[in-house]
């Protein structure tokens, strides 16, 4: 288990000080896949960075398995660390070794004889369906294949644990969903916890079970993804959510709400039933349904008309079916607004 | 080929100026190699980004090597030749040039390798912190084999520098094809001396240059 306890992190520049984390807590169970997704800049990467302790943080402490970090003598540290595995953006491969050699490189540390190392190099490789290039260089690779080395090479020393940092950013959409793929695996069958920083809301419902929001320095909702995607609390949420709607913001007219789908009712009637019922018409903005956890999740943005009279009708519909929604009030300029869940 | 140039390839003078100067060439760089390789690394590891950050350290050694380095050859040459008497016994001929040679390459060879291993991508460094590597292994199992590449063609390049040192050193009673072009062109008034020791040197620069690059090219995995 990994607890963050009170993190504040601060950076000194010369323009005075910079707080890239404001009282951070988070605890993040064994055998779960934790997502934290944030804008560039909320802080996510530095967060990630205390969990290892590659950055120390100013304040608060970070406990892994009951060991308190910042008590730790450097030599612990540096043991700890094996145990947990870390992957990034740039995979970070060392350029001048063979890629059978770069998964060896953490057993050469942890102090693994050549011919053993060797051994369990090969089998990783095997794992991350990359038997046929232990003689390449990482030159020689694409970028989906470089990531599947890193990830080989992170697994070696056998961690519990595997951090993440934007690993997929770098990849196109197909190599991206292999690559989650292939996380989700290693979760499932070899029992890693994995935390996955992300700006991508994709990378998290696709993967991850439980996810932090991040925005300026600070954690702004933890929970349940389906539970964040189907009732975002945060502004935050609602625009890492929905972030193709901030385009919408042009579009004038009657309110707009949101309704999300949870694998129980069906869309279609529920559309047709609320304009035979309440004889108004609806624009459908924006649809989608998303996969969370082997549930199907629809999510729907709905034109109201213009009038209070007509609109009122649809949300009396709504709540009377129970149908989940939301008024919804993207793009950038009606973010200080909160919109009320109603459900 | 005049008289005097055919007198000194038959005396074996000149197939010696082109040994000596190899051989004083490659061992000057080989001692200062020594000095200046951990010179370098250090410089990188105790610096402000560095992976051990020592700012005195870094302050002193920075400057001592700009104090060196900005000494013109020639004048430090003769400042270092009772230094060379004290090390290896005499102030002429190869060894002490080898001496002299080794002080004046030592800074520029530091700065080669801080260069080229300031190159060394962060990521890949941050890669090793995070699986445990301290320092030490940081040093030797990534700055260095990945820096690989880069060290070899400054190695190129400081061997040539040094080579140009080394003819330097022929004016005050070292040996090579710099002390021939002196002693048998230049106080003779013999151009064509002169200037078949400058082609030589054109030659063997030539041959240093392009076998070390074919190496460094080879050793580097990067360009597939």
């Amino acid at each position: 288990m990994i607890e963050l306890i009170n993190i504040f992190k601060d950076y000194k520049t010369k323009k005075g000080s910079f707080t890239a984390l404001r009282d951070v807590s988070l605890t993040i169970n064994d055998g779960e896949i934790f997502g934290i997704i944030g804008l560039s800049g909320a802080g996510k990467s530095t967060l990630v960075r205390c969990i290892n302790y590659l950055e120390k943080p100013t304040s608060g402490e970070v406990i892994i398995d009951g060991k308190v970090l910042g008590d730790l003598k450097k030599r612990e540290l540096l043991k700890l660390r094996q145990n947990i595995g870390m992957i990034f953006q740039g995979f970070n491969l060392l350029e001048q070794r063979t890629v059978l050699k770069n998964i060896c490189f953490p057993l050469e540390i942890k102090g693994v004889s050549k011919r053993e190392a060797e051994k369990r190099a090969k089998e990783l490789l095997e794992l991350v369906g990359l038997s046929d290039k232990e003689k390449a260089y990482p030159s020689q690779l694409s970028g989906g294949q470089k990531q599947r080395v890193a990830i080989a090479r992170a697994l070696a020393t056998e961690p519990k644990y595997l951090l993440c940092d934007e690993a997929t950013s770098a990849l196109d959409p197909d190599t991206t969903r292999s690559i989650l793929e292939l996380m989700r695996e290693i979760n499932r069958r070899l029992g890693v916890t994995i935390v996955v920083i992300t700006h991508e809301m994709k990378v998290i419902d696709t993967i991850c079970d439980r996810v932090a929001v991040m925005d300026n320095s600070v954690v702004t909702e933890v929970g349940y993804v389906a539970k964040v995607f189907s009732h975002p609390k945060s502004d935050i949420a609602k625009k890492l959510i929905l972030p193709e709607l901030k385009t919408m913001e042009n579009i004038t007219g009657g309110d707009r709400i949101r309704l999300v789908y949870n694998g129980e009712s069906s869309f279609t009637p529920l559309l047709s039933n609320i304009i035979l019922a309440c004889g108004v018409p609806l624009n459908i903005l924006y649809a989608q349904t998303k996969d969370i956890d082997g549930k199907a999740y629809g999510e729907m943005i709905l034109q109201l008309p213009d009038d209070s009279r007509s609109s009122e009708k649809v949300r009396n519909y709504l709540k009377a079916n129970n149908v989940t929604f939301s008024e919804f009030e993207g793009g950038e300029q009606n973010v200080g607004n909160t919109a009320k869940a109603v459900g | 080929m005049s008289e005097i140039l055919q007198k000194l390839w038959d005396n074996g003078v000149l197939q010696l100026g082109i040994w000596e100067t190899v051989y004083m060439t490659f061992i000057s760089a080989f001692f200062a190699y020594l000095v200046g390789l951990p010179l370098g690394v250090v410089l990188v590891v105790t610096a402000k980004d560095g992976i051990h950050p020592i700012g005195w350290l870094n302050r002193i050694l920075d400057l001592l090597v700009n104090i060196f380095r900005s000494i013109p050859f020639i004048i430090l040459m003769v400042a270092v030749l009772p230094a060379a008497k004290l090390i290896v016994g005499t102030s002429l001929g190869n060894k002490a040039m080898i001496v002299t040679l080794v002080l004046a390459a030592i800074p520029y060879i530091a700065r080669m390798v801080e260069s080229s291993i300031k190159e060394v991508d962060k990521g890949v460094i941050e890669a090793a912190h995070s699986m445990g590597a301290g320092e030490f292994r940081i040093i030797t199992k990534v700055l260095i084999p990945e820096a690989k590449p880069a060290l070899l063609v400054g190695a190129v390049i400081s061997l040539v520098t040094i080579l140009g040192y080394s003819a330097m050193a022929g004016t005050i009673g070292g040996g090579g094809l710099g002390m021939i072009a002196i002693t048998y062109g230049y106080q003779r008034f013999n151009d064509e001396i002169v200037w078949i020791c400058v082609a030589l040197t054109i030659v063997i620069v030539q041959l240093i240059q392009e076998i070390g690059m074919r190496i460094a090219r080879r050793t580097d995995k990067r360009a597939a």
